[in-house]
């Protein structure tokens, strides 16, 4: 049976893995660690270990034939016809991966009257481009979606297959990993080809982004991943092979689920563009403080942005959310105050140039990223900023 | 109508911190709740079952003390619960926990609707709503934000997609994903936790769900995790120091040479 399993002669009887452990699952017996029930195999243990005592073994159960698997495919996502950035990312990404693997990138595009991208795909990297055009496409329902793509893994054989991390794309490629029986990545931040194995190294963040995880899917095919929006860089580099397959629509059931409405919604007016950004989070205190921070963002002419927990908690609204679930921006200048930097909130500022953070904790995460690092109380801060530049403007006005 | 929450036991925090000394990861409040996101699911459910009637079966796969979860989805409604705990399910990516799942609502039987979170915050795959469906060959709608309609045989839901909303229409069986807004989960009446104290929550394994050892735990993961990392995040920042005024004076004089 597959377990995690300590070497008695390698354990000194430190006890590290104990604290590293989560679920209580190791205990002291014997001068010597000891794995209980409560082991989930999460392997955080392992890495601590600095004995190299543990180790997590699996028994080999499966038969499937690797090498008919090959190229990389790309799940090219439409939405009313027009394609999703995160598809142009994934495709400059397959190209670098492509050239370790020495294989051929192909996107997989399905839409309505859709022929036309095609040349788009090609100057991001695709090398060939497989199009389904059938009116039912129009609309992404999972349920067609996913005897398509089952149709694609069956004919093809796909090595690697990539999607968007967006809502459509999380819904199909789970299911579609579910119905293939192979191994899929959530949310992947970073993608690369082991030299060694030549396995996708898939990297993750688990635990809010606290943790990074390195997976690999070594005895399935495909190999598969979703891949965040943002996170990968579209770059515009033609191939000079380039060829158009058709496929065609495999039997398809009337689907169970019906559109009654589909409401497209105007993008909110955003934050995302803004060129100077005064942002603010829990350690404001109380909302009436938070009219300080309008007011500095007046003075300054730029905009207010927050993090999540006051759009939770109503103090501010959802459009003007920074992070992973929020927008993601990239000002000139960001001054944040009592916001402590967890990495969904970081994920949306790494493109500000220049950041300044008030906090009033010194080993706060935000200080990890910004160029100037304040400790100090932000209401105070506040007020005596805005009490300068009111005095500033005052004197200017004078002048 | 009968209903299947699925929740997952998760640490009560997810903050991961580094040990200076030791150079080891230690996470504090290991005391383990709900998954927050499936506190959602679960208080959609019981809201049904208020309106339509029905019956609602919480549903966890995890290590023993899970149960414990079970007894607090009991607390604010549900009428029992599931826990799926076997020394052999340790190990489990989405695949194996999504057919692991998909055993206890077989085992349930006759379900008409599966709720799950739109996400586990430990995981944060989002993937075994989708996953269990597949297994269960039903269909499934992820991010629903507000369940409109609901009959024993009809769902009218509201989704969030990429560019907006949509209205949708489905038959039952299926599996819904809830997203926060959908609700505000109630507390527990002292009466419900009296009720969970001697609730029936049956307890299978992998003998008595009839698993395929092949397809469940560790051996039934096709994904394996290499290493896990605290991200690096270095950074040379310059530091601001003085008191409040000299503070503010300071950084306003940055801002100024920035803009
Ligand atoms: C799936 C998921 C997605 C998420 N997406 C996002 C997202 O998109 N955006 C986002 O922001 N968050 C997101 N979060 C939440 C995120 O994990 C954090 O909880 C959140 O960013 C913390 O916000 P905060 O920094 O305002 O609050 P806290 O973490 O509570 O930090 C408050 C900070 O203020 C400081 N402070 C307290 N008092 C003062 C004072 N008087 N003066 C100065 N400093 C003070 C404290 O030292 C602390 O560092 C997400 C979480 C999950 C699980
Ligand atoms: N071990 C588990 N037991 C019961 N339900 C689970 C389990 N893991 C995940 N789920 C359900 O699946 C949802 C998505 O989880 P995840 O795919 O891990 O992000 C959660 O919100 C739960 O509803």
């Amino acid at each position: 049976m597959s377990g995690l399993i300590i070497d008695s002669d390698a354990c000194r009887g430190c006890g590290i893995c104990i604290k590293s452990c989560s679920y209580e699952a190791l205990e002291m017996k014997d001068k010597k660690a000891q794995v209980n029930e409560n082991c989930v195999l999460c392997g955080m243990c392992i890495e601590s270990c600095p004995f190299d005592a543990i180790k997590i073994e699996k028994e080999k159960t499966n038969g499937i034939e690797l090498e008919d698997y090959k190229d990389i495919w790309v799940f090219i996502e439409q939405n009313d016809g027009e394609i999703e950035p995160v598809s142009y990312e994934l495709l400059s990404k397959a190209r670098e991966l492509s050239k370790e693997r020495n294989c051929s990138v192909n996107a997989l595009l399905l839409g309505e009257d859709i022929s036309k991208e095609a040349d788009k795909l090609f100057a991001y990297g695709a090398n060939k481009v497989y199009i389904s055009e059938y009116e039912i496409l129009k609309d992404n329902l999972e349920e067609i979606y996913v005897e398509f793509l089952d149709k694609v893994v069956l004919d093809y054989k796909p090595e690697i297959f990539l999607f968007g991390a967006t809502n459509f794309g999380r819904s199909i490629a789970p299911r579609i990993a579910a119905r293939v029986k192979t191994g899929l990545t959530a949310d992947c931040t970073i993608l690369e080809i082991d030299e060694e194995s030549g396995l996708l190294n898939q990297t993750r963040p688990a635990f809010g982004g606290n943790l990074m995880a390195q997976i690999v899917c070594p005895e399935h095919r495909p190999q598969m991943a979703t891949v965040r929006p943002g996170v990968m860089e579209a770059v515009k580099k033609e191939t000079n092979t380039k060829e158009v397959i058709n496929i065609d629509m495999p039997s398809i059931k009337e689907p169970s689920i019906k559109i009654l409405e589909n409401i497209i919604e105007k993008k909110a007016e955003s934050i995302s563009d803004a060129e100077i950004i005064v942002s603010v989070g829990r350690g404001i205190g109380s909302q009436k403080n938070l009219a300080l921070v309008e007011r500095l963002a007046e003075l300054l002419g730029g905009k207010v942005g927050v993090s999540r927990p006051l759009v939770d908690v109503g103090w501010a609204d959802q459009k003007n959310q920074i992070g992973q679930t929020g927008s993601i921006v990239a000002p000139k200048l960001l001054v944040t105050f009592g916001i402590s930097g967890a990495i969904q909130h970081l994920a949306g500022i790494s493109g500000a140039e220049t950041i300044i953070s008030i906090n009033t904790d010194k080993d706060a995460a935000i200080f990890t990223v910004a160029n100037y690092k304040v400790v100090g109380d932000c209401v105070e801060i506040l007020k005596s900023m805005i009490s300068k530049l009111e005095k500033k403007c005052e004197k200017e006005q004078v002048v | 109508m009968k209903i299947v929450v699925c929740v997952k036991q998760v640490p009560s925090t997810n903050e991961v911190r580094l040990d200076p000394e030791t150079n080891t990861i230690i996470r504090d409040g290991k005391q383990s709740v709900i998954n927050p996101f499936d506190t959602y699911a679960l208080e959609e459910a019981i809201r049904i079952k208020e309106k339509i009637q029905g019956e609602v079966i919480a549903l966890s796969m995890g290590i023993p003390a899970a149960e414990k979860i079970l007894r607090d989805a009991v607390s604010v409604g549900a009428d029992s619960g599931m826990l799926l705990s076997d020394r052999s399910f340790a190990g489990a990516d989405t695949l194996a926990t999504a057919y692991t799942l998909s055993l206890g609502v077989k085992k349930i039987s006759e379900v008409d609707l599966i709720l799950c979170g739109k996400m586990a915050v430990d995981g944060d795959t989002a993937q075994i709503g989708p996953e269990l469906a597949e297994n269960l060959k039903i269909p499934h709608i992820t991010n629903v934000s507000e369940i409109i309609e609901i009959n024993d045989s009809e769902i009218i839901c509201r989704t969030i997609t990429e560019t907006g909303k949509r209205l949708v229409k489905t038959k039952t069986p299926v599996l819904l994903t809830v997203l926060k807004d959908i609700n505000m989960p109630r507390l527990p009446s002292i009466d419900g936790v009296i009720n969970s104290l001697d609730a029936p929550v049956a307890v299978e394994n992998a003998e008595s769900l009839g698993a395929n050892k092949s397809y469940i735990g560790l051996s039934g993961s096709p994904t394996q995790v290499v290493k896990t990392y605290i991200p690096e995040r270095k950074n040379e920042s310059i530091e601001i120091k003085g008191d409040s005024e000299t503070k503010s004076e300071k950084i306003n004089s940055v801002i100024k040479e920035v803009i």
